[in-house]
């Protein structure tokens, strides 16, 4: 039998390389299933993962599709990190746009700046809020994190629809699920007049960099690192475990709600029943690819956004089913999967003798 | 079918006429679809792309059509719809209800470009709406439903608790009512257009509950399917599933789309396209019924007559006296309902029994 042996030290280089590996073997194993479906490879692979760069307009939905990716995936690494499993980005998400898109349903007259700026701060509190019950009930009652965020997922689901279908459905909407459009004040500026990239966008872009920052040179950031790889030897040195429950959830709620009302201000415009493509639960996938670092998950939302853009084009003038797009997500995932087993475990090859047994 | 012939010949017609522009330009033009499923789903999608496939066999020499599948009702659905128009796409058809905002965005951006959006409400100078008035379906299957129903009790699989949806729903009460005013509707709302397993289960749910025959406002064969395993009767959607459970469906509502579709891209052809609101029913042969199969002949008799009576205009599903489930009259006796009270329906009848989620 093959046997698995954790490697005693794992090599930097490695662990970084093996997204990358991923990235290029899926692209292989892509061709080989074109080529399978009666397709020219070179020209699908083009379309599928080069074209959608090499238009402004395709670049600026490269930008927007990666914006909340990017935000939760971020946000989520942290907790990563430190052993903290929220799996309830999605929840959170749809609380942030709920608490911050809710101001603009009330104001729906308003025509103050400050609206804009409120709402996103209601959405990070939101989804702040959401997180804060798997923080609670983690740190008083040591109830498993992974299974209340995920549960709260499908409550924050049904909150909302429960919302755009009654108290604040859309008064002149007919009946249909959804509230009023949301006033200009409350509609992120588009930075390109006819492309969809708005100011939401940069704030996405700049806040890996600022997390990167906080990991990297702060006494928090340190903490986080150091209960993610030793919590035994971090409790000694005096790291409270509450606290970092607290700070993770607190921290990847908080993204995942500033997604949510970004998204729900921009791309959407209003509040409705499908307000999220599954970001929270795709994050998971972007924060890992990401190898957990700020700049990692930048990269890694920008790859996994650029297989939904180019999944459409190849749609569109190839012809490929849109099956192809998850098809690539998983190969991906699996590639990822496998390298990162080789990083951490080395493969010892049975012996003669044993193999004669 | 005749209509579809003389349809064929006007356009044919046309066609000849137009030959010496087409020639000049020697373009093809791009239609596109949007789609909520995939067009395997023998449902909602598939009807949809049968229409476009018949732009393509009628008008392949003029006309080039494209489709993205499964584009969520949601922020992805504005840039799905707006790469058709980068890509040179000059009539759009968005075939589900929640792309009427991304639908309406994108024609700001691409005045040039002409859209049509499926089953919704608003409209624009490029933007028409289209639908079909599935509830005269509806109705006939309540008819057949409460003559074959042994428990009395008919399970019905809902999507979004919007008009469409709930015009539906009173219709089949209503037909079910006009055999047996004792008949009862069990509603069980899935909050989604297309997902098969979740389509299932609700059936399951539903049959446990005493329904022994199950009806769908969903996209895909799961409820059917469903049914099929228990032994028990239910209906088609959207087009015909018979072989998917040959001793299980009864009928179906049919949505023929293509008549529409073909009609619209020639006028964009001929450049005579206007935005406008087309709401068909049985008349114009936009909503059919699949044979009807798994019954006695007398009901399908039955079955076949109200159809015809409502393809003629000689009856409407909707025909008083109608009250809601308060028992207040909201169609007075001999009267019946208007386009905008049906376009805008968010109440139930009486008899079903179920509260409309709100």
């Amino acid at each position: 039998m093959l046997r698995l042996e954790p490697r005693s030290t794992q090599s930097f280089a490695a662990a970084w390389l093996s997204p990358v590996m991923a990235l290029v073997l899926t692209a292989i194993t892509g061709g080989v299933i074109f080529l399978a479906m009666g397709k020219d490879p070179s020209t699908a692979l083009y379309i599928y993962f080069i074209e959608p760069l090499t238009t402004t307009s395709g670049l600026s939905e490269v930008a927007v599709k990666a914006g909340p990716l990017i935000l939760i995936g971020v946000g989520l690494s942290f907790g990563f990190r430190a052993g903290v499993w929220n799996i309830g980005a999605e929840g959170q998400y749809i609380a942030g746009a709920i608490v911050g898109g809710g101001l603009a349903v009330y104001f729906y007259e308003s025509e103050s700046t400050l609206l804009l700026p409120a709402m996103l701060v209601f959405g990070m509190l939101g989804g702040m809020a959401w997180a804060a019950v798997p923080a609670l009930l983690k740190t008083r009652f040591n109830a498993n994190e992974i299974l209340v965020s995920l549960m709260l997922v499908y409550v924050a689901e049904l909150l909302l629809v429960h919302l755009v279908q009654g108290p604040w459905r859309n008064p002149q909407g007919w009946g249909f699920p959804g509230t009023r459009m949301f006033p200009d004040v409350a509609i992120m500026p588009l930075l390109f007049s006819g492309k969809r990239a708005h100011l939401g966008t940069l704030i996405t872009l700049a806040v890996p960099f600022i997390a990167w920052f906080i990991l990297a040179q702060t006494r928090f950031g340190f903490t986080v690192r150091v209960f993610g790889s030793a919590p035994l030897a971090a409790r000694h040195a005096g790291v409270h475990g509450h606290r970092i429950i607290w700070h993770s959830l607190l921290i990847g709620g908080g993204l995942a709600g500033l997604a949510g009302v970004i998204e729900a201000t921009s791309t959407i415009g209003q509040l409705m029943p499908n307000i999220s493509p599954g970001y929270g639960f795709t994050a998971i996938i972007v924060a890992f690819l990401g190898r957990l670092h700020p700049v990692g998950v930048l990269l890694a939302g920008i790859a996994i956004a650029v297989t939904y853009i180019g999944g459409e084009g190849a749609q569109i003038s190839a012809g490929l089913p849109k099956a192809v797009t998850g098809l690539f997500q998983g190969i991906i995932l699996f590639y990822l999967l496998a390298f990162d087993l080789f990083t951490r475990y080395k493969i010892i090859l049975p012996s003669r003798r044993t193999a004669a047994q | 079918m005749k209509k579809l012939l003389k349809l064929t010949t006007v356009m044919l017609t046309v066609l000849l006429s137009l030959g010496a522009v087409t020639q000049a330009s020697a373009d093809k033009l791009k239609v596109g679809f949007i789609y909520i499923g995939p067009p395997g789903d023998h449902g909602w999608t598939y009807a949809h792309d049968q229409g476009r496939l018949m732009i393509d066999n009628m008008l392949g020499d003029h006309v080039e059509t494209t489709f993205v599948e499964g584009v969520p009702e949601g922020p992805d659905a504005d840039r799905a719809i707006a790469k058709l128009a980068e890509t040179g796409h000059k009539l759009i058809f968005t075939t589900s209800f929640g792309y009427m905002e991304p639908t309406l965005k994108v024609a700001k951006r691409f005045p040039d470009v002409k859209f049509e959006h499926a089953t919704g409400y608003k409209q624009a100078d490029n933007v028409s709406t289209y639908s079909a008035r599935f509830y005269e379906g509806r109705y006939v299957q309540g008819q057949i439903a409460a003559k074959i129903s042994k428990s009395g009790v008919i399970g019905y699989i809902a999507s979004f608790p919007i008009p469409e949806v709930v015009r539906g729903i009173n219709a089949f009460m209503l037909g079910a009512q006009s055999i047996n005013p004792d008949m009862k509707v069990k509603v069980v709302w899935v909050y989604s257009w297309f997902d098969p397993p979740k389509e299932a289960d609700a059936a399951k749910v539903l049959m446990d509950q005493g329904a022994d025959i199950i009806t769908q406002h969903t996209d895909s064969t799961a409820a059917l399917q469903a049914a099929a395993e228990r032994g028990i009767y239910a209906f088609g959607q959207a087009s015909d599933m018979i072989q998917f459970a040959q001793d299980t469906q009864l009928t179906a509502i049919l949505d023929n789309w293509g008549p529409y579709y073909v009609k619209r891209t020639v006028d964009v052809l001929m450049g005579t396209w206007s935005s406008g609101d087309t709401w068909d029913g049985m008349g114009p042969g936009m909503v059919g019924m699949a044979p009807f199969t798994n019954m006695p002949s007398d009901i399908a008799m039955m079955a076949r007559e109200t159809a015809e009576s409502i393809r003629t205009g000689a009856f409407h599903p909707f025909t008083g006296p109608i009250n809601n489930q308060a028992g207040e009259e909201v169609v007075a006796a001999g009267e019946t309902a208007d386009d905008g009270m049906l376009a805008g329906m968010n109440f139930y009848v009486k008899g079903v029994d179920d509260k409309l989620p709100q």
